[in-house]
């Protein structure tokens, strides 16, 4: 179960305003952390809370493969982006490295910035707790919900020694 | 077509939309950006070695020749990494190219493989006929280690080509039509399969063109049909025997868009998306700063070729910065060779050793506040190219090269 504050963005935001390239000549995840949603929002990482929810309309994540994008944005403290809809390759790369997504139309387009939020992954209940309100997303599969409780593939993989 | 490639490579005899199928992928490929992730990844996972040598390409193209210390940093990790392995495709500077025009040259991708590369333009290779899809670092990682990705079948839009397009129009026109029409996610999670009489009308160029931006319109791949100019490409350039895939007639579409490529007009993607399109004849007045020709989207032969055909004999407008990036060596050679680069120099254009350089802002051609840039790349995103507040319009080599020589986003016809 995650609770935060609501952080809300628009339709297609896309891997370069979450992480401009310019900073791409590195992996350092703190690096990475402190340049996110720059070209969108400046003020971003000033007014970020470890455990604040992001929220987005339709494409977000759009663009590039940089795996960098969900891991400044995990880094930086959000618990789990809910939008209407998102790019396939940052949906598979989320998942990747152990960041819970969300597709939710009703709530990606209800929530409001600054709202009080929780998210329960395992049943894909969102509640606006600001507003005394539900939303219920598909939930993951359970293959999807072990990977992110692993944190990611690669320790999701290590652990059942799939990879020879 | 993509759903029968995936099936094959699963061991599979038919599979369904949404099923979700582990695959063996004949190339894992990555760059200077996104291995060292995946080299981190790679290492956590305590294998000794990668799947398989041969089958494994990185391309050091990003920040290279490279741009400053971090990014030597990142290149000597994956250069490293590739020899430390064994990996018999790592392409050194001076050896290496653009990665999605490199590949296919290389005859490292041809039709009916499947193939996975931590770059979104990897979808590239549709053109040959093979399933390809971009994805990130850790599945990249996966891949090398163990030569299988998984994949959720997805759903295709069919398109019907007809015609045959006019002077001064390509591929790059075909997409951003294409782009504009549907939507920067009007393809999202699906796969764009291209078939039809117009295909045969289109250039292997063309095809890598319009299938390098299947991203651009949210798809997972974009795919055409093989013909004889896909295996007459793939055996100039591979000893690999192409498996040649056929949508079944009877096969279901999500949707089906008929295009006739006659009508199509040279067409222009104002910021910042590559959606926000307008033909020609409804740009209106654009002054530019730079104008930029190259990338995995169009610096291949053809595309020099088209913009040299108008740079001969002319010079570029001289408040304009002209840079043109050859995609790999071989192109560069070729363009030599035919006189290309002479005019291009004598145009007043820096020709460049291949690189992605400015395209994503690396380096190479970065702008400043304010700044204008119309580039033959395939990204127009805030901040593409540098500073948030400079912008960037996307189009054809040809109107490219136009416009550098009025210094306004100017059609072809306006400087033939």
């Amino acid at each position: 179960m995650f609770k935060g504050k609501a952080i809300k963005y628009g339709n297609n935001v896309d891997t370069d305003v979450i992480i401009p390239a310019r900073y791409l000549n590195t992996s350092d995840a703190k690096e990475l952390a402190a340049h996110c949603m720059e070209d969108l929002d400046k003020g971003f990482v000033g007014k970020v809370k470890d455990g604040d929810i992001m929220v987005a309309g339709k494409n977000f994540g759009c663009g590039s493969s940089r795996e960098h994008a969900p891991l400044a944005i995990k880094t930086v403290g959000i618990s789990c982006i809910i939008a209407e809809t998102f790019a396939r390759i940052f949906y598979r790369n989320s998942i990747n490295i152990g960041l819970p997504i969300l597709e939710c139309v009703e709530a990606a387009q209800d929530i409001e910035d600054g709202n009080d939020v929780s998210v329960d992954v395992a049943t894909g209940i969102i509640t606006n707790i600001t507003k005394g309100k539900t939303y219920k997303a598909a939930p993951f599969p359970a293959f999807m919900q072990e990977i992110i409780s692993a944190e990611g593939l690669v320790n999701y993989l290590k652990e059942r020694t799939e990879v020879k | 077509m993509t759903q029968k490639i995936l099936a094959a490579h699963a061991g599979l005899n038919e599979v369904k939309v949404g099923q979700l199928v582990m695959a063996n992928l004949d190339l894992v490929l990555g760059n200077d950006v996104t291995t060292p992730v995946a080299v981190n990844e790679f290492n956590k996972m305590g294998v000794d070695g990668v799947f398989d040598k041969k089958k494994i390409a990185i391309v050091p193209d990003h920040f290279s020749p490279n741009k400053d210390i971090k990014s030597a940093e990142q290149c000597k990790c994956i250069r490293e990494f590739a020899y430390d392995k064994g990996i018999e495709n790592f392409f050194e500077v001076g050896q290496m190219g653009i990665e999605h025009a490199l590949l296919p040259e290389k005859g490292l991708v041809v039709t009916g493989d499947v193939v996975i590369g931590a770059d979104s333009h990897t979808c590239t290779y549709g053109a040959l006929g093979a399933f390809s899809t971009g994805v990130g670092s850790t599945d990249m990682a996966a891949g090398m280690a163990s030569g299988k990705c998984w994949f959720k079948i997805p759903e295709a839009i069919k398109f019907v080509l007809t015609g045959k397009m006019q002077k001064w129009v390509c591929g790059k026109d075909v997409i951003l039509h294409i782009i504009g029409m549907i939507g920067v996610d009007g393809a999202l999670y699906q796969s764009m399969e291209y078939t039809g009489p117009g295909v045969a009308n289109l250039s292997i160029d063309d095809r890598f063109t319009i299938s390098n931006m299947a991203i651009e319109a949210g798809a997972k791949n974009g795919i055409f049909e093989v013909d004889d100019v896909t295996l007459q490409y793939v055996k100039e350039h591979s000893t690999k025997t192409p498996v040649v895939f056929k949508a079944d007639t009877d096969a279901v579409y999500s949707r089906v868009i008929e295009i006739d490529l006659s009508t199509i007009k040279p067409t222009v993607a104002f910021p910042h998306l590559p959606d926000n399109t307008r033909t020609i004849d409804e740009v209106g007045e654009v002054i530019l700063d730079q104008v930029v020709i190259g990338s995995c989207t169009n610096g291949r032969i053809e595309d020099l070729r088209m913009a040299a055909s108008i740079f001969k004999g002319k010079t570029v407008n001289p408040k304009i910065r002209t840079l043109i990036f050859p995609a790999t060596q071989k192109i560069y050679l070729q363009a030599l060779r035919e006189g290309l680069i002479e005019i291009f120099i004598e145009a007043g254009i820096a020709v460049s050793t291949p690189t992605c350089g400015p395209c994503l802002g690396g380096h190479m051609g970065i702008l400043a506040k304010g700044e204008r840039a119309l580039s033959t790349t395939n990204r127009n995103f805030v901040g593409r190219m540098g500073h948030p507040q400079s912008e960037v319009y996307l189009c054809s080599p040809a109107v490219a090269a136009a416009s550098a020589i009025t210094g306004k986003i100017s059609s072809p016809e306006e400087v033939m």
